[in-house]
């Protein structure tokens, strides 16, 4: 583990743009983005599907490489993934042979624990999501939300710094997604980690993040960040919560 | 398959509260335990009890299909004299060392051409070919090889197990999951590892389904491959038997192979079911 100073867990994107290449012809998906993540501040993208969330969320894990420009972590230029990040994809991507604890062990075993230390280690962090009594079952024998939350788990284990996160709740149903959101929210506020989350809940975003990135649909738009400087923990009836939700909504055009 | 719709431990091994248990009346009980069996082994018991009574009626001719209590006696008495031992332990060997050697080479060898991409797509026409070309089919060409000892024996068992299990594996590793892949890699995990923890496991179920009909077919090859300058074996006992017209003793040289190909499933699923207890074998 690298050593905590003050910018532990800074994020800084430089110019960065991306493009794929759609039959033939070249598709801008990010253009020449600048902006900064602060240490320990959770960051919420939102935008239109096909905005490029996911495909900035990738080129910031390191899956993804960008055309140009660059990601500085604590002033160091990424090449690749690194084990100070820790992604939560979208489905949560538990290995069907490994129970709930050696899942959530997995990311701690690559990075050199023996499988008994990763499982003291991992322990903690399946309590955290409440799966203690699921310790010993496999990933087929858990609900979708159960199941995403071993994800959860087994991202907090390896203690990254930077958490990113492809709407992880996006596939949960109503009342599932808003438990999940209070116990990320109360994760995010013991655990010493910046967080980027993409999600299409606008009301996700507000309960969740400090700040919103909104990412324009048209290229040629300008994206914008918010501040959302509600305080903790959210209630989603305040007016001062509506207000947020409205002023997002006419950002969207959507009022 | 048949053996692994039933009893899968898993069933049991995982009790969740509230689970529901078998009602404890003793009529439910006999007709949920009696239910599968007869949906089970119903059919194969019909058709041994068809087959002795159209024998012992005459409805089939009895020297061609001899009744089973003659079948049966005939392999007792070819295993109780000790006559038939000889016959199934060279067997046994020559479909063992077969079977081993396809799965020391088809394994390795299906893993490795599964992951490069290059290396399948260049042997992947070749590999069609050859599995199109029966293994019988080239049975002379070892002979001629080989000569007509054990070595081309072996060979052709080896020849016709190899692939079923070469294409279940590559098929096997071609089916990983590259999003488990991805997930491992932003964990730090390296090839080596992705291939120890995330290719292999993944893999292991194809591999089964290779391995048993592997299994299956290295006993089916024994006919063939001791009809030709064999003088010992299961195979050349009911090719000899036949020749002779001991109708009963080929019949009970046959259903000795049926026997050990079953034998050899059911051992091949208990492994699977100990090596996979993650994965619903009867899904
Ligand atoms: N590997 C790829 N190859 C080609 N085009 C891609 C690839 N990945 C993404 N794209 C394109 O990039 C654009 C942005 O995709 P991205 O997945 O980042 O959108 P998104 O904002 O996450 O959308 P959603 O909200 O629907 O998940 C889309 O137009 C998509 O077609
Ligand atoms: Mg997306």
């Amino acid at each position: 583990m690298s050593i905590a100073h003050a910018v532990r867990g800074e994020v800084t994107i430089r110019h960065l743009s991306k493009s794929f290449v759609l039959n033939g012809k070249p598709l801008p998906v990010l253009r020449d983005l600048n902006f900064k993540i602060r240490p320990g501040e959770s960051l919420a993208i939102v935008g239109a599907s096909g905005s490029g969330k996911t495909t900035l969320l990738r080129v910031l894990a390191g899956l993804e490489e960008a055309d140009s420009g660059e990601v500085l972590i604590e002033g160091k230029v990424i090449r690749g993934v690194g084990t100070e990040r820790a992604v939560i994809f979208q489905e949560p991507r538990l290995l069907p042979w490994l129970t709930v604890i050696d899942n959530v062990g997995f990311g701690l075993e690559t990075q050199g624990l023996s499988r008994e230390e990763a499982r003291t280690r991992a322990r903690r962090y399946v309590q955290l999501v409440g799966l203690q009594s699921f310790e010993n079952a496999y990933p087929r024998q858990l609900s979708g939300g159960m199941a995403q939350r071993v994800g959860i788990a087994r991202a907090l284990a390896v203690q990254p710094e930077i958490l990113l996160l492809d709407e992880p709740l996006g596939a949960l149903d109503a009342m599932t997604k808003i438990s999940m959101q209070q116990e990320l929210a109360r994760i995010w506020r013991d655990e010493d980690v910046t967080t980027v989350l993409v999600t299409h809940d606008l009301e996700e975003a507000i309960y969740l993040a400090d700040r919103i990135l909104i990412l324009p649909k048209d290229k040629g738009g300008e994206p914008r960040l918010i501040e959302i400087d509600l305080p903790r923990p959210r209630d989603r009836s305040t007016p001062a919560f509506v207000r947020h939700r409205e002023e997002l909504l006419n950002l969207f055009g959507l009022h | 398959m048949s053996f692994e719709t039933l009893n899968s431990p898993l069933a049991t091994s995982f009790d969740l509260p509230g689970r529901n248990r078998r009602p404890s009346t003793l009529g439910p009980w006999i007709a949920g335990r009696l239910g599968p069996l007869v949906s089970r082994y119903g059919l194969i018991v019909g058709f041994l009890v068809l087959w002795q009574i159209s024998s012992k009626l005459g409805w089939v001719n009895p020297t061609i299909f001899p009744p089973l209590d003659l079948i049966i006696a005939a392999l007792w008495e070819g295993i109780s004299s000790g006559a038939l031992l000889d016959d199934i332990a060279i067997s046994l060997q020559r479909s063992g060392l077969a079977f081993a050697s396809a799965v020391a080479i088809g394994i390795p060898l299906g893993l490795f051409m599964g992951q490069i991409r290059a290396v399948e797509q260049a042997l992947d026409p070749l590999l069609q070919f050859f599995r199109q070309t029966s293994a019988l089919a080239l049975y002379p060409v070892f002979i001629l090889l080989l000569g007509l000892g054990e070595a081309s024996k072996v060979f052709v068992i080896f020849w016709a197990t190899l692939f079923p299990l070469l294409l279940a594996t590559i098929g096997g590793v071609k089916e990983v999951d590259t999003k488990l892949i991805e997930m491992a890699r932003t964990y730090g995990a390296g090839p080596v590892t992705i291939f120890r923890r995330i290719v292999l496991p993944a893999s292991v179920p194809a591999i089964f389904v290779g391995l048993r009909l592997s299994a299956t077919t290295a006993l089916l090859l024994l006919i063939a491959a001791e009809m030709i300058g064999a003088n010992k074996g299961i195979g050349f006992q009911v090719m000899n038997a036949q020749y002779n017209f001991q109708v009963p003793l080929m019949f009970a040289a046959i259903l000795l192979l049926a026997l050990l190909g079953l034998a050899a499933n059911a051992v091949l699923v208990l492994l699977q079911r100990k090596l996979c207890r993650w994965s619903q074998i009867n899904a």
